[in-house]
């Protein structure tokens, strides 16, 4: 088994409505999107946004896209118009929650292409 | 052939080069959604100055790039971009019409979406205005400064089958102004279910312009060419409403099944129920498939019927908001940010403001995941440092105090240019609920008639 960080090959969209966000995180595989039907959990996703995210967390699923969507409810610091925070949309839900980590058999992950953009001169 | 539907904004302030190339692909409407929850905000304010505004000033520079192309009968335009005073935006589009010499163009508008002055009635009706995400009923109707209704597409498609070659309105769903065309064109039944669920996946996916077509992709971004000019998407619809995704020729940007299906969950709750006015549509029945470079094409997407309410937003002050941003240096800016953010705390205390809640972030040390990595030593990091208040003079205590000379008083080594500083300004907070579509219906009219 290897750790890898979901955002080495996972993409993810977020998106505001009033005070509710939503996080779409989307598998490259049916495999790893078995894992991650496994493993990413809304209690994780939960405990992970809580810093940020007050209200309730509920996982659902989009297989024809290999998606996991979890809503969040007073996600975004009372909503567009008031809240305070730089990211007044919840745009930057998605790739937080790219920073969590899921258990991937060292076969799967050799197969694995890496979201690596190539280095820069 | 295919029916061509162009997304030339998917909000007020888009990029109009992104107008200018699906007007010249060549496509049968020019939809555009200018609407978000901000923009409704910022046109009630303007509307508070000036009673002539209330919409998206940009519908005549959309209306200078679409008129050409709808005088020589190649396409019709629709906008949301009337906003609060749609009949506003109709004087601004036929100013540009009389500008270009456009004669005999036959505009609709569509009245009814806004509120504000029916809400007591509205009450009194039986409305119930509970909070639709939280459930908490609604204490008063006092201070609600706007209210609106999210239409639905047919008022819109009533306008195109009276001969509009322009169609305003006010608040329509985004998902709805790009659905108008192809009910009109097909003749979609109200009740078609299959046909409204299909329309409502295209429309969901043209509502926001790039973020469909390369833009926002959180995939190999950097792989997707022209990135300082993404086309913006156009939808070709089949008469089953099946339809595929693409984009301008010769556009920057990217259109694949990875750029694609980001935007089929975008703001999106219970995929298998996504409410518009017009059907609940199910995300998790279509499926995307690579039709050839720049194209996708979704088949096979299934609706419920609609719900019989519409969405209706409330607006209401919630005083005013002010912030301010000074970057501090390595050695241990975080701690130089803290100490400063501490001073901040202080000085507000004895000018009096007491905020009604404060917000602040270490940016450079994980403020954005709301974490705060005490351990990490970056080379710099931006203290902001937010407050809501009940009046302007107690945020601009707050905003005086960095006027004041932080970068000279305070820990050393800042950049003073204020990074993430905003004037104190007034804020709205949005109140959703749902309200019974039989309280709105009646008030909805749709007027036709030829530009003088």
């Amino acid at each position: 088994m290897t750790g890898l960080r979901l955002g080495e090959f996972c993409q993810a969209r977020s998106g505001d409505k009033a005070d509710v966000a939503n996080v779409a995180v989307f598998a490259p595989t049916d495999a790893t999107y078995e894992l991650l039907r496994e493993q990413l959990t809304a209690d994780r996703v939960a405990a992970h946004l809580a810093p940020l995210v007050q209200g309730e967390v509920t996982r659902y699923e989009a297989p024809n896209v290999r998606a996991l969507n979890f809503l969040c409810r007073r996600a975004l610091g009372g909503g567009g118009p008031r809240t305070l925070r730089s990211d007044i949309l919840g745009k930057t839900l998605g790739p937080n929650v790219l920073r969590m980590s899921v258990e991937v058999p060292d076969e799967l992950a050799a197969d694995l292409v890496l979201l690596r953009p190539p280095a820069r001169r | 052939m295919a029916l061509r539907i162009g997304a030339a904004q998917g909000f007020s302030g888009d990029d109009l080069r992104g107008a200018r190339e699906v007007v010249d692909d060549g496509v049968d409407y020019i939809c555009c959604e200018a609407l978000a929850e901000f923009t409704l905000t910022a046109m009630h304010r303007e509307r508070q100055h000036d009673e002539r505004a209330g919409y998206a000033r940009d519908v005549g520079a959309v209306a200078e790039i679409a008129l050409p192309a709808v005088a020589k009968g190649e396409a019709r335009l629709i906008t949301n971009a009337g906003a609060l005073n749609p009949l506003g935006a109709r004087q601004a589009v036929a100013g540009v019409a009389r500008e270009l010499g456009v004669e005999g163009l036959r505009v609709g508008v569509v009245l009814g979406a806004e509120l504000t002055g029916r809400l007591d009635e509205l009450v009194a009706s039986g409305a119930d205005l509970r909070h639709a995400d939280i459930g908490e009923p609604l204490d008063s109707l006092d201070g609600v400064e706007f209210a609106a209704a999210y239409l639905g597409a047919y008022p819109v498609a009533e306008a195109l089958a009276e001969g509009a070659d322009v169609v305003i309105s006010g608040r329509i769903a985004d998902t709805s102004v790009f659905m108008a065309p192809a009910i009109h064109e097909f003749g979609v039944a109200r009740d078609d279910w299959k046909q409204l669920g299909r329309l409502a996946v295209m429309g969901h996916l043209l509502e926001c312009s790039a973020q469909v077509s390369g833009g926002n992709f959180s995939g190999r971004w950097w792989e997707v060419p022209g990135l300082d000019a993404v086309g913006f998407p156009i939808a070709e619809v089949e008469e089953t409403a099946d339809f595929v995704v693409t984009k301008p020729r010769g556009s920057g940007g990217l259109v694949s099944v990875d750029t694609v299906k980001e935007q089929l969950l975008y703001e999106v709750g219970d995929p298998t129920r996504y409410l518009t006015p017009d059907v609940v549509a199910d995300m998790t029945s279509p499926s995307l498939r690579d039709a050839g470079p720049d194209r996708v094409r979704v088949t096979g997407a299934v609706g419920t019927p609609a719900t019989d309410t519409y969405k209706v937003i409330l607006s209401r002050p919630a005083g005013w908001s002010a912030a301010v941003g000074i970057t501090y240096t390595w050695p241990n800016a975080l701690d130089k940010a803290r100490a400063a953010k501490e001073i901040l705390d202080r000085r507000l205390e004895r000018a009096g403001a007491a905020p009604l809640e404060s917000w602040v972030e270490y940016v450079g040390a994980g403020a954005l995941f709301g974490v705060d990595d005490a351990a990490c030593d970056p080379p710099e990091v931006v203290l902001r440092y937010a407050v809501r208040c009940r009046t302007a003079e107690e945020t601009g205590a707050l905003f005086q105090e960095r006027m004041g000379g932080l970068a000279a008083t305070g820990p050393p080594g800042s950049a003073a240019s204020g990074m993430g500083t905003s004037a104190p300004s007034p804020v709205s907070e949005i109140w959703p609920a749902l309200v019974a579509k039989d309280l709105i219906d009646p008030h909805v009219r749709v007027v036709v008639e030829d530009l003088a």
